[in-house]
């Protein structure tokens, strides 16, 4: 067996997947990857399951050598500067590391995450019927904690297949979609216009169990204490200071504070993807109006597969991602320690 | 047969709808919650994937590809007025807890805000006849319902960073077994030995929502004993009936 070894890595960065269902009734959150998009994309690349297990990779520079055999891999997610053994290589694009050959990723540039999947997917020990970390919880393989220089996921030998790429639909500069509630009532009008009409950034003490926002101060109603309820990811909960928090996939499965709105799914990988400091908007959309997005974006996961291309034009074009560095700057201002798992910054004490 | 009252739907998202029968902690609907619980558990509803019950509602779960919010709210709805399945496994434990020490460091400060001594509010927390009536926030979290009225309590106005695994402890109306560390605004009466949540160990989850639960007092040489068998897989609660 040939092995990918990580030879340098930053914070918040894991083994992921498209997460761990059914437990959330006992306190287990889903954990998962924060751009499932992203995710999928990287595994098809290799001709993997779209939410196998993959290895998402934070905001800084990340390597990773291949040894005892060559090992294919796929990477898709934030755009960074990507080398092997001094060549460029592109992002959504599969590659194939030849024994001792190291791929060194950049931090990141326009986009918080990337996904590296490895041909064969990774090796580990499903519990719940995922892989993907949860560090609080002490679950995840082959390691249950972020990634470390020196750990080593096995592969198989790289298969030889001619490479490729994928073709993905353009991001989007939209406003982050949402509907309103469950607890729109516990604001008033006024309070719900404001929110909707600011103009938002991500705080750089944000994590993978929540996003916090700097913005106007969201007042409640009637004080900022409920009786706990169940969060989904893409929750939005305003504490005690207005300051709204967005729920990501290592959220507490309950929380006590009112949640003025749900970011819909199909919009969640790109508000994860949306780096600290970067100004943003929501918009209020109809139920109907989400889950018909929700079943178009479950389509887009579905027919990846035909949006594989082979990679004979490929353009590299440097310039453009250098020129596309809007998140650049916000990126390198995160102070590291924030990055990290746990102890998390959105861990607030329960009810 | 009385007529039950339609439950609120609240929509959480595309993918999940909260099924609200109270705004306050409130035992009748926490009753509710759990019997729409068995109900959607026998009922095998196309498109549910995942239920959370919680003190006053039920979070839905599901894959909007295979049912819409409409359809499913409207059936929720008729399902929260049948009445439900009887419960198949009503379990009682008895959860064995040190308190106070080092083991309750709030115990001496919850008896003087109470007005009486340690002894009396252990022997009170001890009498109580306890039910899960939600886990969550962190694996095996249980929240209690059922606590004395005498032992309501408001939460610290500084909660804590950082609490042992295995607390016991008392917040407003309610009382808890927490299993692993973290946060916490409660006030700390003691520890239990019992993980309600430890991987490697069948069942993994030792509690379900609706389980009975009483406390039995243990003295510290007994809870390090315990802790030891408990770390080896042992499930150290007793079940006193099933």
């Amino acid at each position: 067996m040939s092995k990918l070894v990580v030879s340098k890595i930053g914070p918040a960065s894991s083994v992921q997947d498209g997460g761990r269902h059914g437990a959330q009734r006992y306190g287990l959150t889903p954990s998962g990857a924060m751009d499932r998009l992203a995710l999928a994309a990287a595994n098809t690349l290799v001709a993997n399951q779209p939410l196998a297990a993959a290895i998402e990779i934070g905001p800084f520079a990340a390597h990773f050598e291949a040894r005892q055999g060559a090992v294919r891999i796929g990477l898709a997610g934030a755009w960074r500067k990507a080398e092997i053994s001094g060549r460029a290589v592109a992002s959504n694009c599969s590659m194939t590391l030849a024994q001792g050959e190291t791929l060194t990723l950049d931090f990141a540039r326009g986009g918080s995450f990337s996904y590296l999947a490895i041909e064969g997917g990774i090796a580990g020990e499903s519990m719940f019927g995922s892989l993907a970390v949860n560090a609080r919880a002490g679950l995840g393989s082959p390691y249950p904690r972020p990634l470390q220089v020196g750990d080593e996921l096995q592969a198989t030998y790289a298969s030889g297949t001619i490479e490729r790429r994928i073709d993905l639909p353009a991001p989007k500069e939209a406003p982050i979609r949402l509907v309103l509630g469950p607890q729109d009532d516990e604001f008033s009008e006024a309070a719900i216009r404001l929110f909707l009409d600011s103009e938002w950034k991500i705080s750089a003490t944000s994590d993978r169990m929540g996003y916090r926002l700097e913005g106007p101060k969201i007042e409640h109603l009637h004080g900022h204490n409920i009786v706990s309820d169940g969060t989904v990811n893409g929750s939005i909960q305003v504490p005690g200071n207005g300051a709204p928090i967005v729920l990501m996939p290592d959220r507490g499965t309950t929380g006590g504070y009112p949640k003025i709105a749900t970011v819909i799914s199909a919009d969640l990988g790109r508000f994860a993807q949306t780096p600290p400091g970067t100004i943003f908007k929501f918009n209020a959309v109809s139920m109907a109006e989400a889950q018909e997005e929700a079943r178009r974006f479950t389509q887009l996961l579905r027919n990846l597969p035909d949006r594989l291309r082979s990679m004979e034009h490929v353009d590299l074009n440097i310039d453009a991602l250098r020129d596309a560095n809007v998140a650049g700057a916000a990126v390198s201002a995160v102070d590291a320690t924030t990055w990290q798992i746990q102890p998390a910054a959105s861990a607030v004490p329960h009810d | 047969m009385v007529e039950l009252s339609p439950p609120r739907i609240l929509p959480s998202g595309d993918s999940a709808l909260t099924v609200e029968f109270s705004r306050k902690i409130d035992d009748a609907a926490n009753q509710r919650v759990l019997a729409l619980d068995r109900t959607l558990a026998s009922e095998n509803v196309r498109g549910v994937t995942e239920t959370v019950p919680t003190y006053r509602s039920l979070l839905v779960h599901y894959d909007p590809v295979a049912i819409g919010f409409d359809v499913l709210a409207e059936k929720l709805v008729s399902l929260a007025q049948r009445p439900a399945p009887a419960s198949t496994k009503r379990r009682r434990w008895r959860i064995p807890v040190v308190y106070g020490g080092e083991h309750g460091i709030d115990l001496e400060d919850v008896a003087k805000a109470l007005r009486t001594t340690p002894d009396d509010i252990v022997a009170r927390h001890v009498a109580g006849h306890y039910r899960v009536a939600m886990i969550g926030f962190t694996p095996g979290w249980s929240y209690l319902s059922g606590l004395e009225e005498s032992l309501h309590l408001p939460r610290r106005q500084n909660p804590r960073v950082l609490t042992p695994a295995g607390t016991v402890s008392i917040g407003g109306v309610q009382t808890g077994v927490q299993c692993l560390a973290g946060p916490s605004g409660w006030h700390l009466l003691g520890r239990t030995a019992v993980r309600t949540y430890q991987l490697h160990r069948e069942p993994t989850f030792l509690l379900e929502p609706g389980d009975d639960v009483t406390f039995s007092p243990v003295d510290a040489r007994t809870f390090e004993e315990q802790d030891r068998a408990a770390e080896r897989g042992e499930v150290v609660a007793e079940l006193i009936a099933a």
